[in-house]
């Protein structure tokens, strides 16, 4: 139980740190303010942030059931202002995250924006169950594509 | 060249364990495909297989099943097959091979082979030498593969742009081209693979005008040659940029994999993108940077 809200607790610390890391630089980010709990671990290369904690707004159930709830991480100031992460927890799973609150007061963020940052299945919504326009890969040969996740997208919008 | 054009792939995937795997992508398209009983937009799509690779273009919007659509989707397939004709270095009586046996000058050559060279040049000065289209067949023989898909890509979208009311996506072996006509229409989704499990899709980005472009060693077969040692690069598996421009989001996708892990600092010079890396450790480096 306690393993499973870290892991929840550091997916929350991942999506602060995705929405703290659009900027010129690669390095670690660390947000100002460090609330009380929670400690994770970002995907991103060599950052590691602290201070992301979670404030579960649903009760968690008893110790064998598996976690549902939505929650809702403590907002952290960023260079690039306030974010606030909240994900919604379905038996152990997240099914589904969002930035509640996020930085959009300047141009940077705009453009940012129009090129956002891949978001990774374990942050958001598994994308598998999500709909997928186009598949991006390494290059697929015309010998590979039978079996290959584009085929089955395009199979889905005969021409 | 360093690119993965070579590549040679026989997927591990069996067809039974894809398709359980793409259940979940395709219940949610799949009845929305021709009807619209979601009240999403008409979508249609189309396949190829073109320079030996299958390109895909999707058509979304109320008139997606018109007639003069078709057309137009034509005629961007059309100019794919003129650039498989001009730069298949697999036809003997391409230009392209006329070119590298010095039975045509670069100046006799046509003006599409002209200005693929052009920017081969600039690949190969912006990219510090790793985006080489004389360095990978050797003795300087110019094969401008690697450039050259996205350079179709990029060409068979200015045509589709004739679709004034339709949003378009082409996918060719990979990478992706998307443009929305109305800036308020719902993004495309694009799913960029899991190289270490290429069944399943590792991230998405939302996109409503410009590129993703993937270069990898997941494809079996291929090579992506650090131009400077000469030795496979092994330490990416996969490079994703996003920008504004399909011939430069595949030469930084090609040129990150080819600098190995110095890539992962690299990627802070790619102003205007945003994408992804994996590293041959799992470790996963993302970035978006402004202009």
């Amino acid at each position: 139980m306690k393993r499973i809200v870290i892991a929840l607790l550091s997916t929350i610390s991942g999506l602060v740190l995705l929405f703290s890391y659009p900027t010129s630089t690669n390095k670690s980010v660390t947000a100002d303010t460090a609330p009380a709990a929670g400690t994770g671990t970002g995907t991103t290369t060599g950052a590691a942030a602290t201070g992301a904690a979670a404030a579960p707004t649903a009760a968690a159930p008893a110790a064998a059931a598996a976690v549902s709830g939505t929650f809702t991480g403590a907002t952290v100031q960023t260079r690039w202002g306030p974010v606030q992460v909240q994900i919604v927890v379905a038996g152990g799973k997240v099914t589904s995250a969002d930035a509640i609150q996020y930085p959009t007061g300047n141009g940077n963020d705009q453009r940012i924006n129009s090129y956002a940052i891949p978001k990774l299945n374990a942050e958001a919504v598994a994308a598998n169950s999500a709909k997928i326009d186009m598949i991006s890969g390494a290059t697929v040969t015309s010998g590979g594509y039978l079996q290959s996740l584009q085929d089955a997208i395009d199979q889905a919008f005969p021409a | 060249m360093t690119a993965d054009v070579q590549s040679d792939v026989q997927s591990d995937v069996q067809p039974g364990v894809l398709s359980g795997m793409l259940s979940g992508v395709l219940s949610d398209i799949g009845p929305a495909s021709t009807d619209g009983q979601r009240g999403d937009p008409a979508r249609r799509a189309w396949v190829e297989q073109l320079m030996g690779m299958p390109v895909s273009i999707h058509v979304r919007g109320p008139r997606a099943h018109d007639a003069d659509v078709a057309r137009t989707v034509a005629t961007a397939f059309a100019s794919l097959r003129a650039v498989d004709a001009m730069f298949s270095t697999y036809r003997d009586g391409s230009e392209i091979s006329r070119l590298q046996r010095h039975e045509l000058t670069l100046a006799e050559c046509s003006p599409e082979i002209r200005e693929v060279h052009t920017l081969c040049r600039s690949a190969l000065e912006r990219s510090a030498g790793y985006f080489d289209a004389w360095g990978w067949r050797g003795a300087g023989v110019f094969d401008p593969t690697g450039l050259v898909k996205g350079w179709a890509i990029g060409r068979a979208g200015l045509l589709l742009e004739a679709l004034d009311d339709g949003d378009f996506a082409i996918d060719a072996g990979g990478d992706v081209l998307v443009r929305c006509a109305d800036p308020d229409a719902a993004p495309w989704r694009i799913g960029i693979e899991d190289p270490r499990d290429r069944t399943q899709v590792l991230a998405t980005v939302e996109l409503h005008d410009g590129a993703v472009a993937t270069s990898g060693t997941a494809a079996r077969g291929t090579h992506i040659v650090d131009p400077f040692t000469k030795t496979p690069v092994e330490s990416i598996l996969s490079a994703t940029v996003i920008g504004p421009s399909i011939v430069w989001a595949d030469v930084w996708a090609t040129t990150a994999v080819a600098r190995g892990v110095g890539a992962v600092e690299w990627t802070e010079s790619l102003h205007g993108t945003s994408g992804m890396l994996v590293l041959a450790d799992g470790t996963v480096h993302r970035w978006a940077l402004p202009d």
